[in-house]
């Protein structure tokens, strides 16, 4: 946990003063019962009306002082503990930015957004509280202790006797519901995904009408937290009447003895007071460091769930040189990729080179490995044997935001994100031009998507991209992947829900790029990859055939046999031969 | 300050109404008990005045009733805290529940424009918060108020004149809270609404993490996200500085009030006004007790006033207008012939721009209607519009010649199979998956189903087969596999008539040849949609509409539609122009 708090040094002076102007306020209230002592000994028994006024005057001062130092702990108690969890919420976010696909992988993205913001707001609580209390409590508590010695030594068995009775029970309780507060997040961990998911998927839930079968398992999921939430409250509900009972035993147990001191003339009536007075004390504090205890188990575990994220490590290494300028080759060297140690490999022994400006197909059945070969070139994964290298050297020798700033990817999935046209076309190159955006989005066959918007390029997006249809969202996120003008572009099945007039001119437009990209296309259709200057064809992440269209028509049956199911035109329509 | 959003919360509680009745009885004995203590002690002192001045016999009784007391208050508070735990827990359950249930009868509508990261921030976030409020509200106000009224009349049987001095001065310390409380209440708002504000970032962000990756955006979605933080200490900063000075100043004022009890009770006692010092002592515990839950219920009240602030958040989702019910009368057939026209329908999202302004089209029974036209031109609304995700906004829309609003939703959608182009697959089992529509489904037919559209293959190879467990989005399955599950889950049903959304279009050619086959025989007899871009698609299609921007520019059959030489001519050829 010691990465975890050093971002509290940075709040030094706020974590000191805090607590230190606390102790200040509790000191002014210690005085208090002996004022009070003061006014029944030599006030009230003494018949002396000086004595009274002087006393009723030294408990205004102290509320006065008292007040003044609360007010300024609560201020830097506020601002340490916003400061810390702004950071905290920073490094987190931050962190997870380095997080590589199999680490994404690892913790899936609910969690992540459960510790970025659920966790982090109780720990931001339990600092606050923390700096308020978790040192005033006890100082309140001992310092009525010590000052009931200072009165009457003997009483100091009968204090302490209740403090550690007190304190058994507080942390009896406190540690007894410490693994069930982890139960607790856990199920309202379940509950949120439940949550997420019922909206992320609402349309085929409701197509398929199964709004009661989602609430039912909803309602068992939420029935299940109430459960563990009641068994944990009732351990926590014993913690107040337990102090209670404890705290008044030593009462009578005091006033007990006392009778007998009094009785023979070792205290005075008002002392007796002072130290029932400190008893009460005592009560007040010990149930605020109670509540106190249990924010802070709350917040300990999520401060440990925060902590699990940011000890974890990338699982990447970044490399250091960067990548030159300008056209670049791209080869594959009898490389191979395995997901876990056990299963069996994604890709085995590929190899294929490409010159600067030639375009490589992949064509291949379903879970053949044509997105993994793909996204071996920016390193979103890492392979187990061979290399990938480009511009001639390995690609994990390269810095990975230098090769990344050189891969403009549309992915399978078409998603935009929330802002405008305009600033998610920025996302690979955010200082290009007008010009430069234009001409993206003609090449990628989505000016017309432009032309249509009243704001043109600042069409606001929704989240999701909601807002654009699956055809509009994919030729904006082909032309987001062209700005900026990358060394290696890869469409990874991106035309898929584009009609053919529009992919063809696609296609037609990406052969003309004047900067000489290499080009990965990954495609199920023959007609996206016929003229290409290689085409791989995959099978169960082996590499059985590569070469041109002709070439892979005569030799590889498996192309041909694709090819011709996509081609069964009748030959006597009309229109048809325009070949 | 904010009595709408306090009479739902009311309501919430109204079904457990005897509960919190009985916890509030509860809770007044133990107040009764709790005063009683400070008055016992009192007395106690009284008997022991100095040396050899001690009365020890009444001493002796004087404690027994005092332990007595204090059991038995220790029993009842700890029964009213499992009382007001399950009254708590209890009443979030039920709202999330409600909210819960909610999101199914909202309008797609509304879920299209509330991003879902700020969903789930009120029915999981505001509703804990509202929770923690709600419980110390709940355990506190309560207790309060009893102590309040128990120590008044307690005081009251001392020293009708000291009793004044406390009831006059105390309302002060209510006043400070309330001042403070009002001011801070927007300053809660706006920081629940930040917070709104960066969960719907974050779960854009951590959403598409690989995306983010792809395209070296750390940084700026960092920084994106910095602005957000920055904006959020500030407004929790003043939030949490100012709420906190509640604590302070009450407790101030409740030092004043001390010093003020002190003063006219030690005068009283001066003048030998009846008050014996021991009674000083209770009054000056009863001073403390008295403006104790003064303080507590400030501090409810800020607490309060967040959840309530979270409270309206999450009501506003309970309360936004749900879907038009379906009419009493509606009808729910258990099976349709799958005659769907559509008379002059006019639909757009935005009045402001209409979309769909007339459109037509009939599709008969078991026929094929092939769907083709540019992107955006109004395909995926027409989805919507079949599917009634959407109502349309004139005209009419029939299935077997009813209005598709006479018919129940659930009737209509059982009878519509349908697979989108945005695969979207729950967590669970592949099993769980297939049976999505049918959770009755037996493993034969699942398997049968899993056949039929040629899953069955791949899903065999999965570590753990039918077993295997799924995250949400499909985990590493590839995008075609998650489509096959998709098509699987519709051939488990056979609904009389099916909508496909370019569904195949991730599939490799291969297995969509044995697809294609699959649905031919699938589609035997049943209406069917299809967003199309394959022609051979198109070909077997029975009609084909080709769209333009919301509307039917031309329909017929493939022959007819080449021999016009019309858009579909253009569209159509131009697969075969490189």
């Amino acid at each position: 946990m010691k990465r975890f708090w050093s971002g509290l040094k940075e709040y030094r002076k706020e974590c000191i003063l805090g607590p230190a102007f606390k102790l200040l306020e509790a000191v002014f209230e210690l005085i208090v019962p002996l004022i009070i002592a003061r006014l029944v000994d030599e006030g009230l028994r003494q018949q002396a009306l000086p004595v009274v006024w002087r006393c009723v005057l030294q408990l205004v001062l102290m509320a006065l002082l008292g007040l003044a130092a609360s007010v300024t702990a609560q201020y830097f108690a506020a601002r340490a503990a916003i400061g810390f969890s702004t950071a905290l919420r920073h490094d987190l976010f931050a962190h997870i930015q380095s997080f590589s696909y199999a680490d994404l992988d690892r913790f899936g993205s609910s969690t992540l957004i459960t510790r970025i913001t659920g966790d982090i707001n109780q720990v931001q609580t339990g600092i606050n509280l923390g700096l308020r209390l978790l040192l005033r409590s006890p100082f309140v508590v001992f310092g009525a202790l010590i000052m009931a010695c200072s009165i009457d030594p003997g009483s100091a068995l009968v204090f302490g006797g209740v403090i550690l009775a007190l304190f058994l029970i507080v942390f009896g309780i406190i540690l007894g519901t410490m693994p069930l507060q982890k139960k607790v997040r856990e199920g309202l961990d379940s509950v949120t995904a439940a949550t997420r998911e019922n909206l992320s998927g609402v349309r085929v839930i409701r197509a398929f009408v199964q709004e009661e079968n989602q609430s039912e398992r909803f309602t068992r999921l939420n029935r299940l937290l109430t459960k563990i939430q009641l068994f944990t409250g009732r351990l926590t509900a014993a913690m107040n009447p337990m102090t209670f009972l404890a705290l008044n035993a030593g009462i009578l147990l005091l006033i007990h003895t006392g009778a007998l001191k009094v009785d023979g003339g070792g205290l005075t009536q008002g002392q007796l007071i002072a130290l029932y007075n400190y008893m009460g004390q005592i009560l007040v504090e010990l149930i605020k460091l109670a509540n106190l205890i249990v924010t802070l188990t709350k917040s300990a575990a999520c401060a440990r769930r925060v902590n699990d994220i940011l000890l974890t490590p990338s699982s990447q290494e970044d490399g250091e040189a960067l990548l030159p300028e300008g056209p670049v080759s791209l080869s594959f060297e009898d490389v191979s990729v395995r997901y876990s140690a056990t299963g069996d490999p994604s890709l085995e022994h590929v190899s294929f080179s490409a010159a600067p400006g030639e375009t490589v197909g992949i064509i291949g059945g379903t879970g053949s490995g044509k997105t993994t070969l793909v996204s071996l070139v920016p390193r979103f994964y890492d392979v187990s044997a061979g290399s990938v290298k480009l511009g001639g050297r390995d690609v994990r020798e390269y810095r990975l935001a230098s090769l990344r700033k050189a891969v403009g990817i549309v992915p399978q999935h078409a998603v935009l994100f929330r802002g405008t046209i305009r600033s998610n076309l920025l996302w690979r190159d955010p200082d290009a031009t007008e010009e430069e955006l234009r001409e993206a989005l003609r090449t990628a066959q989505a000016s017309d998507v432009i032309e249509k918007k009243e704001l043109g390029l600042d069409e606001p997006v929704r989240q999701g991209g909601t807002n654009f249809s699956g055809g509009q969202r994919q030729r904006l996120t082909i032309a987001r992947a062209l700005t900026g003008r990358p060394a290696v572009l890869i469409l990874d099945d991106s035309s898929s829900a584009l009609d053919y007039a529009t992919d063809a001119a696609l296609r037609r437009s990406l052969r003309e790029l004047s900067w000489k990209p290499v080009t990965l296309i990954v495609s199920q259709r023959t007609a996206s990859v016929r003229f290409a200057d290689r085409i791989l064809v995959l099978d169960d992440g082996a590499c059985i055939a590569q070469g041109t269209h002709e070439e892979l028509l005569e030799t590889c049956p498996v192309y041909r046999e694709i090819h011709e199911a996509q081609q069964e035109l009748p030959s006597d329509e009309k229109g048809g031969g325009r070949r | 300050m904010n009595n709408k959003t306090i009479r739902r919360v009311l309501a919430y509680i109204r079904p457990r109404f005897a509960m919190a009745l009985l916890s509030l009885l509860l809770n007044l004995l133990t107040v009764v008990l709790t005063l009683l203590i400070p008055i016992l002690v009192g007395r106690c002192i009284d008997c022991i005045v100095g040396p050899g001045q001690v009365d020890f016999a009444r001493l002796a009784d004087l404690l027994v009733k005092a332990g007595i007391c204090i059991a038995a208050a220790a029993l009842l508070q700890w029964l009213t805290g499992l009382l007001n735990n399950r009254l708590t827990f209890c009443t979030v359950q039920d709202i999330r529940q409600d909210a819960f249930r909610h999101i199914h009868r909202l309008p797609l509508r509304y879920l299209d424009s509330h991003p879902s990261g700020d969903l789930v921030s009120r029915m999981i976030t505001d509703v804990d918060t509202f929770a923690d409020g709600l419980l110390m509200g709940f355990t506190q106000l309560f207790s309060g108020v009893m102590t309040i009224l128990g120590t008044l009349v307690f005081m009251l049987t001392l020293n009708p004149l000291i009793t004044l001095v406390v009831v006059v001065l105390t309302p002060v310390s209510l006043l400070v809270a309330r001042f403070i409380a009002r001011r801070t209440y927007g300053m809660f708002r706006q920081q629940s609404v930040t917070r709104g504000e960066q969960t719907a970032l974050i779960d854009e962000v951590l959403g598409n993490e690989k995306l983010v990756r792809a395209f070296c955006r750390e940084d700026a979605v960092v920084e994106e996200f910095d602005g957000i933080n920055e904006r959020l200490a500030d407004c929790s900063l003043k939030a949490t500085f100012f709420s906190s000075l509640v604590n302070p100043s009450t407790r101030f004022v409740n030092a004043l009030v001390y010093a003020a009890v002190a003063l006219t009770g030690a005068l009283t006692v001066l003048a030998g006004g009846g008050l014996t010092i021991g009674g000083l002592t209770s009054f000056l515990s009863y001073a403390n007790q008295y403006t104790k839950p003064f303080n507590e219920i400030s501090g409810v009240v800020t607490e309060l006033q967040n959840a309530l602030a979270c409270a309206a958040r999450i009501f506003e989702m309970i309360d936004a207008e749900p879907i038009v019910p379906d009419p009493e009368n509606a009808l729910s057939p258990e099976s349709t012939e799958g005659r769907f026209s559509l008379e002059h329908v006019r639909f757009s999202y935005d009045p402001a721009r209409p979309l769909i302004t007339d459109l037509n089209l009939n599709a008969e029974p078991g026929k094929r209607v092939a769907i083709v036209g540019p992107t955006g031109c109004g395909k995926t609304t027409l989805i919507n519009l079949l599917m009634r995700f959407y109502d349309i906004d004139s005209g009419a829309i029939r299935l077997d010649g009813t209005e598709t609003r006479g018919i129940r939703r659930e009737a209509l959608r059982r009878n519509i199979g349908m697979v989108l182009q945005d695969t979207w697959l729950p967590a669970g089992t592949v099993r769980e998956i297939i049976s999505f529509g049918r959770p009755e489904a037996t493993d034969d037919e699942i398997i049968a189903a899993a056949k039929a559209s040629h899953a069955h293959s791949f899903i065999r190879r999965l570590p753990e087969g039918y077993d295997t467990f799924i995250p949400e989005n499909g985990g590493s399955l590839s995008q075609g596999q998650q489509q096959l599950l998709c098509i699987t889950r519709v051939m488990l049903r056979l609904p009389p008539v099916l909508i496909l959304d370019e569904a195949t279009s991730s599939i490799d050619v291969r297995t969509e040849q044995r697809i294609q086959k699959a649905f031919a025989s699938m589609m035997e007899g049943r209406t069917s949609f299809i967003v199309a871009h394959r022609l051979s698609t198109i070909r077997n299609a029975d009609t084909i509409l080709v769209m333009r921007d919301g509307d039917v520019i031309e329909q017929g059959t493939h022959e007819e539609l080449l021999a016009a030489e019309g858009a579909y001519a253009t569209l159509y050829r131009s697969q075969f122009e490189h």
